[in-house]
C-alpha cells in the first residue's frame, strides 16, 4: 500500500470510515474541527450520517442512541467539549455500548487555550463522568498510530461493549505525516443481538438501560463491569519501551510529549547518558508491569507531561517506591523542548554519569 | 362471549409502579394502543426518560432504550439517523423535558427529526418528591417553593406548546388532559395523528398531555382531576397548536 499525506484529523476521518464507522454526531471546537469537517463531507459518499448537534451534551447522546441501535458510530472533542460529553459517555458505559471517543486536548483550565496540552489525562482515566467505570484509552505518538488505533478502536469496543478514547493533544491532530491503510487484523466480534432494531414481532424487547434501583442489582452490574474491565486491564495494556533494562534514568512520556523525549535521549546517548524510556500507548489500562523490568539500579525517572503532572500519580503507582520520580511539564499550550528535558535528565545523574 | 375490554398488546404484563390516581398509566395504555392499531409496534423503539416514568422501558411492549434526564430527544435522534424505516418515540415528562431537556426538545423540533413524543405535564418534579418544574402554577406550592410560586421569582409557567408551534420543523403540536373519558378519546386521537405524521415523514410531532400528581400535589384522585380542570386548563389551553396543512 502506498502513502499519503494527512493532517491528523483528517486522518482519523479516514480510518473511522475504514474501519466501518457510519455515523458521527459532533460539534466544533479548535483544535479538532477539521475531523467533523471531513466527516460531514465524507460519510454522505459511504451511505453514512454526519449530523452536527446543538452542543456536546446532545452529541453524544446521540451516540448513545445510535450504539443502542446497533451502529458503528463516534464523536469527537477539544477538552471543554468532552467535559460536556462526560455525562453520555457515563451512560454510555452504564449502558455497555459501544463507541469511539476522540479528543484531541487543548489548555485549561476554563476555555483555557486552543494550543495543545496533555490535561485531561486524569478526566479520560479516572471516569471523568459519575460512576465507577473504565475505558481503554489509546495515546498515539504520530499519525500512523493514530489511524491503526482509531481502525482497531472500534473492534476493541464491540469486543468488550464499551466506549474507547483517543486521546490526542492539538499537535497531532493538527500535524501532517505519511500514512499508510493497512489491513486491519479483525478481532472476532459477537452478533449484536442486544440492539433496539424492533422486535419484528419475533422476539422479547430488547432494553438498553444503565439504571439499576434495586441495591443488590446494581451491585451485580458493577460486579460484571469490574469483570470486563479486569479482562481490558489484562489484555488491552499496550507499552513501547527502549533501553530500560539497562538505563541510569528513564523517561516516562506519552502521545507528543514522547517524541521531543526521543530527540532528547538521542542528544544524550551522544554524550554518552543510558536513558531509556517508557512510553505508554494505552494510558488505561496502565502499563504498570513494564516498570518492573528497569534497571535496579537506575538512578530516577522523569515524567514529562504538557500539564502539572498527571501521569506522574501512575508512575509512582508502578515503581513502587523503588525509585524517585520526578517531573517536568509545561503548559498553557508551551510544549517541553528536548534541552529542557536533557537538562531534567542531567539532574537527576547529578554530575556522575 | 364477546370481550368488551383487553390489555392492550402495546404494553407488557409488568404491573407499572405508578401512584393511585396518577395519570401516567392511562397515558402509557393509549401510546400502546396506537402502537398496534398503527401496526407499528414490530418496529418501534421508544425512548424513557428520567422521572417517574424512568421504568417506561419495562412497560411498553417494544425495543426501547432509556436516556440521561431531558436528553431522549438526543438519544431518539440517534436512532433514528441509524433506523429511519423504525417508529422512534420518546416519553418524557416536564421537568425532563421543559427544564434540563429544553435544548435538546428545541432542536429535535428544529432539526424536523421524524420522531414524536409524548409530553406529560403535571405541573411539578414527580419522581424526586414534588419540586417546582418550569410549568408549576403561579401560586402552586412545591417542595422547593413553600409559599407557592412567584412570577417575580421564578416567571411563569413554559408554555411548552405554543413555544414549539413557532419551529417550523414541529410538524405536529397538540396539548390535551386526560381528565375525563371524553378527552381520553380526544388525547389517544392526537396522538395517533402525531405517530402517524412521523410515519408519513412530515417532522417531529408532539402531543402535551396535562395529566396529575396526586402524591405531590397533596390531593386525593378525584381532587387531583378537579385541580387540573380549574388550575391548568385555563392556563394551558388544550387544543392542536400545529398541524401538518400550516407547514408550507
Ligand atoms: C442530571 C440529573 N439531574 C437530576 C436528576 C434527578 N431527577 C430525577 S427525576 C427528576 C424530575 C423529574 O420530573 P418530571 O420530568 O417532571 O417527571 P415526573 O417525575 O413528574 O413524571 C429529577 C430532577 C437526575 N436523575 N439526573
Ligand atoms: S409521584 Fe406523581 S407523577 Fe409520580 S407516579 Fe406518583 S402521582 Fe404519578
Amino acid at each position: 500500500m502506498t502513502k499519503v499525506l494527512m493532517k491528523g484529523n483528517e486522518a482519523i476521518g479516514a480510518a473511522a470510515i475504514q474501519a466501518g464507522c457510519k455515523y458521527f454526531f459532533g460539534y466544533p471546537i479548535t483544535p479538532q474541527s477539521e475531523l467533523p469537517e471531513y466527516m460531514s463531507r465524507e460519510l454522505p459518499k459511504v451511505g453514512g450520517v454526519f449530523l452536527q448537534a446543538e452542543s456536546e451534551v446532545a452529541a453524544i447522546n446521540m451516540v448513545y442512541g445510535a450504539a443502542g441501535a446497533g451502529a458503528r458510530v463516534m464523536t469527537s472533542s477539544s477538552s471543554p467539549g468532552m467535559a460536556l460529553k462526560q455525562e453520555g459517555i457515563s451512560y454510555i458505559a452504564g449502558a455497555e455500548l459501544p463507541c469511539l471517543l476522540v479528543n484531541i486536548m487543548r489548555g485549561g483550565p476554563g476555555l483555557g487555550s486552543i494550543q495543545p496540552s496533555q490535561t485531561d489525562y486524569f478526566q479520560a482515566t479516572r471516569g471523568g463522568g459519575n460512576g465507577d467505570y473504565r475505558m481503554v484509552v489509546f495515546a498515539p505518538a504520530d499519525v500512523q498510530e493514530l489511524v491503526d488505533l482509531i481502525i482497531e478502536g472500534f473492534d476493541i469496543a464491540d469486543q468488550y461493549k464499551n466506549p474507547v478514547m483517543v486521546l490526542g493533544d492539538g499537535m497531532i491532530g493538527q500535524m501532517m505525516e505519511p500514512v499508510e491503510f493497512k489491513t486491519p487484523v479483525k478481532r472476532e466480534l459477537a452478533e449484536k443481538d442486544w440492539a433496539t432494531v424492533g422486535t419484528g414481532g419475533n422476539r422479547k424487547p430488547n432494553i438498553i438501560n444503565s439504571l439499576y434501583i434495586a441495591a443488590e442489582d446494581l451491585e451485580a452490574h458493577n460486579i460484571k463491569l469490574q469483570a470486563k474491565y479486569k479482562k481490558m486491564r489484562e489484555n488491552e495494556s499496550r507499552v513501547e519501551s527502549y533501553n530500560i533494562e539497562d538505563a541510569d534514568v528513564v523517561i516516562a512520556a506519552y502521545g507528543t510529549t514522547s517524541r521531543i523525549a526521543k530527540t532528547a535521549i538521542a542528544k544524550l546517548e551522544k554524550e554518552g547518558y543510558k536513558v531509556g524510556l517508557i512510553r505508554p500507548i494505552t494510558l488505561w489500562p496502565y502499563p504498570f508491569d513494564e516498570f518492573k523490568k528497569i534497571n535496579p539500579n537506575c538512578k530516577g525517572i522523569l515524567t514529562v507531561e504538557m500539564n502539572n503532572g498527571q501521569m506522574i500519580d501512575d508512575v509512582k503507582i508502578a515503581v513502587e517506591g523503588k525509585f524517585p520520580v520526578s517531573f517536568y511539564g509545561r503548559t498553557g499550550g508551551m510544549v517541553p523542548t528536548p534541552d529542557a528535558i536533557i537538562e531534567h535528565v542531567k539532574k537527576i545523574y547529578g554530575g556522575d554519569r | 362471549m364477546t370481550i368488551v375490554f383487553e390489555k392492550t398488546n402495546g404494553l407488557t404484563d409488568v404491573q407499572t409502579h405508578y401512584c393511585p390516581g396518577c395519570t401516567h398509566g392511562i397515558v402509557h395504555r393509549l401510546v400502546g394502543e396506537v402502537l398496534v392499531e398503527l401496526g407499528v409496534l414490530d418496529k418501534a423503539i421508544g425512548v424513557a426518560p428520567v422521572g417517574c416514568s424512568v421504568f417506561a422501558y419495562n412497560y411498553f411492549n417494544c425495543d426501547m432504550q432509556q436516556a440521561a434526564h431531558g436528553r431522549a430527544p438526543a438519544v431518539a435522534t440517534g436512532i433514528k439517523r441509524v433506523h429511519p424505516d423504525n417508529f422512534v418515540f420518546t416519553y418524557q415528562g416536564d421537568g425532563d423535558l421543559a427544564s434540563i431537556g429544553t435544548a435538546e426538545i428545541v432542536h429535535a423540533a428544529h432539526r424536523g427529526e421524524k420522531i414524536s413524543t409524548i409530553f406529560i405535564n403535571n405541573a411539578i418534579y414527580g419522581m424526586t418528591g414534588g419540586q417546582m418544574a418550569p410549568t408549576t402554577l403561579i401560586g402552586q406550592k412545591a417542595t422547593t417553593a413553600p409559599l407557592g410560586r412567584t412570577e417575580e421569582h421564578s416567571g411563569r409557567p413554559i408554555k411548552v406548546s405554543e413555544m414549539l408551534a413557532t419551529i417550523h420543523g414541529a410538524a405536529f403540536v397538540e396539548r390535551v388532559a386526560v381528565n375525563n373519558p371524553a378527552n381520553i378519546r380526544k388525547a389517544k386521537k392526537a396522538i395517533k395523528e402525531c405517530f402517524q405524521i412521523q410515519l408519513e415523514g412530515k417532522g417531529f410531532g408532539i402531543v402535551e398531555v396535562l395529566s396529575t400528581c396526586p402524591t405531590n400535589w397533596g390531593l386525593t384522585a378525584p381532587e387531583a382531576m378537579k385541580w387540573l380542570e380549574e388550575n391548568m386548563m385555563p392556563y394551558y389551553p388544550l387544543g392542536n397548536y400545529r398541524r401538518p396543512e400550516e407547514v408550507e
